[in-house]
């Protein structure tokens, strides 16, 4: 008898981290490894911008209409003559904490809503799915507008009006898994051991239930990025901060005179969406299993 | 008979969440901060407690709220839906006269997203490393990411303002005189870079499903046959192979409408497209409460109308559908 193990050591497969195999899996999408690049780098203009460039984006810095790269401003004047670099700056923040804030309001209510109507089924199913395709009937954009218009337009007045109307898609999806997962044994086998409903749902179901959800979710703090450009474009928006949708709606009067004060913002926007939506794409890859055989 | 009760039942179910509807939005309405009669008051410049008093006596504004809740749904009930003070009309008036322009704008986008989005995907899923593959996803990603408004205001730059193919702004130009066809003409005119805009959004999703539907489709027996037993390529694609492949379009179009109506407010501000998202604009701004109301409510009706229709549509494109229930 010796003591030596069966298997050589280096044979067998080191067991990979999950986050690692995700990782692994996510960086085979170029793209979306250049969006991600791209989105860290909105992400610190955003948070250190305003520090490194502190031009005030409500001052009249120079005359109106100064073209880009004129008089010493990289991205020229508004109509008002502001700094139309500091405005971009300035507005990233609003911009991108709406859009994660309202994404995770959405979430909120929709992983809850969908994970009670695929846990409990008959009853609650069927009277949560009726309120969700309520939701769905629902002109999103006017019903927001119309919270924004009557409750004042502060950003968490924004982001609730824009989280309570898009949450319909992560509800669907996460009663779909929930109904998937319910029946699997590894649930039947908590069950049987008396772990309780609550347990169940969020410790037991939820996390096999997540990736779906989060790629979902990435393309959720997109639509959210827009649909909050979409209001204040329209002008519905906090009047004391600047963001990307009302540097356009503001200036769009005059795109004869200076096109570039709607294009540059808009610019901003797409790149930024752009960049999430790719980012959704790759995170599809690393998490969907469906694909990992492939 | 089948088709009958299904619609039925499908009338009755629209029924209640257009109730809904209107319930939700009347108690909105009612937390809210500020009453009907505030707003005149402000518009008159100012009145005193009695005039108030009167202003909401007038309007049953003193009643509770369930009365008048029930006395707002017994009066939609007959298509009224109040008397809008901002625009010195009744509000069913009113969104009757705009609604036409909306429902023009909307449905031929959704047309136009369809066809196009159809048949760009329907040629990319033939040819999936050709040139129309990759535009149709570099088109799916402008798409996706693109606001709505910024596209709209892109394609006026160029096609109004640089090269003046199109008119800027409005429906119709009200110097042209002429018969049914000439003002035809202008409005389509007036119509093409609203329409185009609103359906990029769309389009971008309506063919990368095509593309992935057909895909299946095409790799399926029955195509196989088809091509075996000596069809034409281009017979077996657009006449066996797409029928199966539309299904799953329609459904998502169908989808979409409450999405494409959100898209029209944000298009119509920036073309002035004389439709309800301008007057839904200027009556948020106004604070015309009655108005408001009602325009929500005919919106939701027409998402409602908009996937019936599409379930109708469905049935007669796939009769597997509706077979089960």
């Amino acid at each position: 008898m010796t003591d030596a193990p069966l298997i050589p050591e280096e044979e067998t497969p080191k067991a990979q981290h999950p986050f690692m195999e995700a990782w692994g899996m996510f960086r085979r999408n170029h793209a979306a490894v250049v969006a991600l690049a791209v989105l860290l780098v909105i992400c610190f203009v955003a948070i250190f911008g305003p520090w490194l460039y502190p031009t005030d984006p409500f001052e009249m810095v120079w005359a109106p209409f100064s073209p880009p790269g004129e008089n010493g401003f990289l991205l020229g004047t508004d109509y008002l003559g502001r700094d139309l670099l500091a405005m971009i700056i300035n507005g990233a923040k609003v911009s991108l904490l709406i859009g994660l804030a309202a994404a995770l309001v959405s979430i909120f209510i929709g992983v809850t809503i969908g994970a009670l109507a695929g846990f409990y089924r008959g009853l609650v199913e069927e009277i949560l799915m009726r309120i969700t395709e309520f939701f769905q009937v629902l002109p999103t954009l006017l019903f927001s507008m119309v919270i924004v218009a009557l409750f004042g337009a502060s950003l968490p007045m924004i982001t609730l009006a824009i989280g309570i109307v898009s949450w319909t898609a992560v509800a669907r999806i996460t009663r779909s898994e929930f109904l998937r997962i319910r029946e699997l044994e590894y649930v039947m086998a908590a069950r049987a051991s008396g772990v309780q409903n609550a347990r169940l749902m969020f410790g037991v179901i939820l996390p096999n239930a997540l990736p779906p959800i989060i790629v979902q979710s990435a393309l959720m703090v997109g639509s959210a990025i827009l649909f909050e450009a979409g209001l204040s474009f329209l002008g519905l928006t906090d009047p004391n901060v600047v963001s990307w949708g009302q540097i356009i709606g503001s200036n769009r009067q005059y795109i004869l005179d200076a096109s570039y004060t709607v294009t540059i913002p808009g610019l901003a926007i797409f790149v930024t969406v752009l960049a999430i939506s790719l980012v959704g794409d790759g995170l599809n890859d690393a998490l969907n299993p469906k694909l990992r055989s492939r | 008979m089948n088709i009958l009760r299904i619609l039925v039942t499908r009338v009755f179910y629209a029924a209640v969440l257009l109730t809904a509807v209107l319930v939700l939005n009347f108690s909105l309405m009612h937390l809210a901060p500020g009453d009907v009669a505030d707003t005149i008051s402000q518009s008159m410049g100012g009145a005193d407690q009695e005039l108030l008093d009167q202003i909401r006596a007038d309007y049953g504004l003193d009643q509770h709220f369930v009365v008048q809740l029930g006395r707002y749904i017994g009066n939609v009930l007959t298509f009224d839906l109040g008397f809008s003070f901002f625009y010195n009309q009744p509000v069913t008036q009113l969104i009757l006269e705009r609604l036409p322009a909306t429902l023009l704008l909307v449905i031929s986008a959704q047309l136009v997203a369809l066809i196009v989005g159809v048949v760009l995907g329907v040629i990319s899923a033939q040819k999936p490393n050709g040139i129309a593959s990759h535009f149709v996803t570099f088109l799916a990603l402008f798409g996706y990411s693109a606001p709505v408004f910024w596209t709209g205001i892109l394609l006026l730059i160029a096609f109004s303002l640089q090269i003046q193919w199109f008119p800027v702004a409005g429906m119709r130009d009200v110097t042209i005189e002429g018969g049914f066809w000439v003002k035809a003409v202008d409005v389509a005119q007036h119509l093409v870079l609203p329409m185009i805009t609103l359906a990029s959004v769309f389009f971008a999703l309506y063919s990368r499903l095509a593309r992935a539907a057909m895909m299946e489709v095409l790799g399926s027996d029955y195509v196989r046959t088809a091509k075996a037993k000596g069809l034409r390529e281009r017979t077996v694609v657009y006449k066996h192979a797409l029928k199966n492949a539309l299904s799953p379009v329609i459904t998502l179009a169908g989808l979409q409408f409450s999405a494409v109506i959100s898209g029209a407010v944000l298009v119509e501000a920036v073309f002035s497209w004389p439709g309800l998202g301008t007057l839904a604009f200027q009556s948020i701004i106004a604070r015309d409460t009655p108005t408001i109301l009602g325009i929500l409510f005919f919106s939701a009706l027409v998402v409602i109308v908009g996937n019936l229709l599409t379930d109708l549509a469905l049935r007669l494109v796939d009769p597997r559908v509706g077979g089960k229930k």
